[in-house]
């Protein structure tokens, strides 16, 4: 059994941009990166950031201009690793006269599963992305919420060890975003291999074991996102038992009613949650959550370029 | 089942759920049909008439749906993204294409199919409303098996335009293929043309030139047989074979030349 679920050496792609004198443009650059089997990794990175690159390359939808990908052991594009991972691309498209169902059952063929067995899969995948119902409506019918559904389906029809999701949760509503959270959790769970690629610092915080963080094609830092460098930009208090007086007469104006009598504090920075607590358990107010609010992903970049750019300047 | 034969199931299946392929073929039975209210008009003619306005729309309408569809095939699946979930999946590059091919092949076959029990059902109802002393008139009679050579090389010629079609589809896009295949169709039956130049032109280089082309273009004119069916003249199994032995040949480079560019392209 292979070491790694996935392992990434040096990995650079260029493309050339241009017509008549094209010139290359280096969209990853020397990217190395290894994930064991059973972990839940989020790629994370802003818009062009080299995400959709890679999970390209691990598909060998592209080629490498140099370095190499493997899965399980496998060099990318073998068709016996191919049979053990699952992929959704970003903003999946399917064949518009074919239903959900259909779909999953050519595509479980393709894998070598016999109709009858294809069908019941479908029918059991349908049902855990909720489109059960749908199954036998065409995809031209589809929104794009519900195509980002069928191409999870898709990724999961071959039982797979390894899935590769590129922004799963584009394209969603809040209900699917939290059915998409959930069904990462619950790949996790079975043991599997997720790698997914996002430009939500939220939907990593939920699901990862580890993150990597790219920007401009180059893999900045990995880790456990809580060991990463987040500012803490604030934090949000809920808070019961008070009322919207007397956590006024604290100075907390960013108060905010929430329902069955519960408030909503956003502390800022400079008014750490040490200072507040004592003040609120003196007022009887009972704390019923504090999360601490951390920049954005795109903040956390921008201070990473700015930062690698200090030295040069 | 191998992939091939899944993904040529899947085209045939997307295909015959596809609009423009059902306005086509009921077009072209509409015209067949129509051809028995032409000869009607045209003394003694009738029969000969069906028969070739008959072929002739088998062949013009088996043309759309070989180009039309055929320039999809690749290309569309490119534009549209479906090839990053199809390519994801255990499928090599080449099962790829020669599924696609032969998807549409099989979409081509029911559909040429289809036209000919239209073109034989017509001639069968006119055989059987005219008299025994008029049929006697007719070169040939009216549901002549001698037909079928006819539509077996109109079906291996779009074999070929559908090879040209997917060709093309691998590289560049719908709109450029369809222009490149109507045009390689068209010059395809005039490529006899070509071989005779020397004695239009004199330089030495735009004969040497002719005859590249001429060895290089696919001659589409062989295929046609309508006007020696039509006639009565007979068309022999060894032309046939040798004609669908030429296609065969060339189709096969086409493939190769197909799966070759796509086997080397990044899907950015």
């Amino acid at each position: 059994m292979a070491r790694y679920a996935i392992r990434l050496e040096e990995l650079t792609k260029d493309y050339p941009i241009g017509f008549w004198r094209s010139r290359p443009v280096r969209a990853l650059d020397h990217v190395s990166l290894d994930v064991e089997p059973g972990e839940v990794l989020g790629y994370l990175g802003p818009n062009g950031a080299g995400k959709t690159t890679t999970l390209k390359l691990l598909m060998q939808l592209v080629y490498p201009t140099s370095g190499r990908a493997e899965i399980l052991g496998r060099p990318a594009g073998d068709v016996e690793a191919k049979r053990r991972l699952g992929y959704l691309p970003e903003l999946p498209y399917f064949y518009d006269n074919l239903t959900a169902e259909e779909l999953l059952v050519y595509f479980g063929g393709l894998f070598g599963l016999a109709p009858a067995v294809a069908r019941t899969r479908a029918s059991i995948l349908l049902d855990r992305v909720g489109l059960g119902a749908e199954r036998r409506r065409r995809l031209r019918h589809y929104s794009k919420g519900m195509l980002q559904r069928v191409g999870i389906a898709q990724a999961l029809v071959n039982d797979p060890e390894v899935v590769f999701l590129d922004e799963p949760m584009s394209g969603l509503d809040p209900v699917g975003r939290r059915d998409t959270r959930e069904l990462i959790r619950s790949l996790r769970d079975e043991g599997r291999t997720v790698f997914f690629s996002s430009h939500i610092l939220s939907d990593a915080e939920a699901l990862c074991t580890r993150v990597a963080i790219m920007v401009q094609g180059r893999l900045v830092s990995t880790g456990r996102l809580a060991d990463l460098a987040f500012e803490v930009q604030g934090w949000e208090l809920v808070v019961s038992g008070g009322d919207g007086g007397a956590l006024a007469s604290l100075g907390l104006d960013a108060v905010t009613t929430a329902v069955d009598g519960r408030y909503v504090v956003e502390l800022p920075v400079d008014r750490p949650p040490d200072q507040v607590l004592p003040e609120l358990s003196r007022l009887h107010v009972q704390v019923v959550s504090l999360t601490p609010r951390h920049e954005s992903l795109e903040d956390y970049f921008m201070r990473l370029v700015a930062r690698r750019q200090a030295p040069a300047a | 089942m191998s992939v091939i034969p899944r993904i040529a199931a899947q085209v045939f299946k997307e295909s015959v759920r596809d609009k423009v392929l059902y306005n086509l073929v009921l077009f072209a039975v509409l015209l067949i049909a129509a051809s028995y209210l032409i000869g009607q008009l045209t003394a003694g003619q009738d029969v000969k008439i069906i028969k070739d306005l008959g072929l002739a729309a088998t062949q013009i309408f088996g043309l759309f749906i070989a180009v039309f569809i055929g320039i999809g095939l690749v290309s569309k699946e490119v534009e549209r993204r479906s090839i990053y979930s199809l390519l994801s999946k255990p499928v090599r590059r080449h099962e790829l294409i020669l599924g696609k091919y032969a998807g549409l092949v099989l979409t081509l076959a029911v559909n040429v199919g289809v036209m000919a029990v239209a073109l034989y059902a017509v001639l069968g109802y006119m055989s059987w409303v005219e008299t025994e002393e008029f049929r006697r008139s007719w070169e040939a009679p009216a549901t002549d098996p001698a037909m079928l050579a006819a539509i077996v090389l109109i079906f291996v010629q779009l074999m070929l335009v559908t090879a040209i079609a997917l060709f093309f589809s691998t590289f560049s896009s719908p709109m450029l293929s369809a222009v490149l295949t109507f045009g390689l169709y068209v010059v395809g039956h005039f490529n006899a043309d070509l071989r005779n130049f020397e004695s239009v032109v004199e330089s030495p280089a735009a004969v040497s030139l002719a005859r590249v082309l001429y060895y290089a273009l696919p001659n589409l004119a062989p295929f046609d047989v309508k006007a020696q069916v039509v006639h009565a003249q007979p068309v022999s199994l060894g032309y046939v074979a040798l004609t669908s032995a030429y296609a065969a040949a060339y189709i096969g480079a086409l493939l190769l030349a197909a799966v070759f560019i796509f086997s080397k392209r990044d899907f950015k």
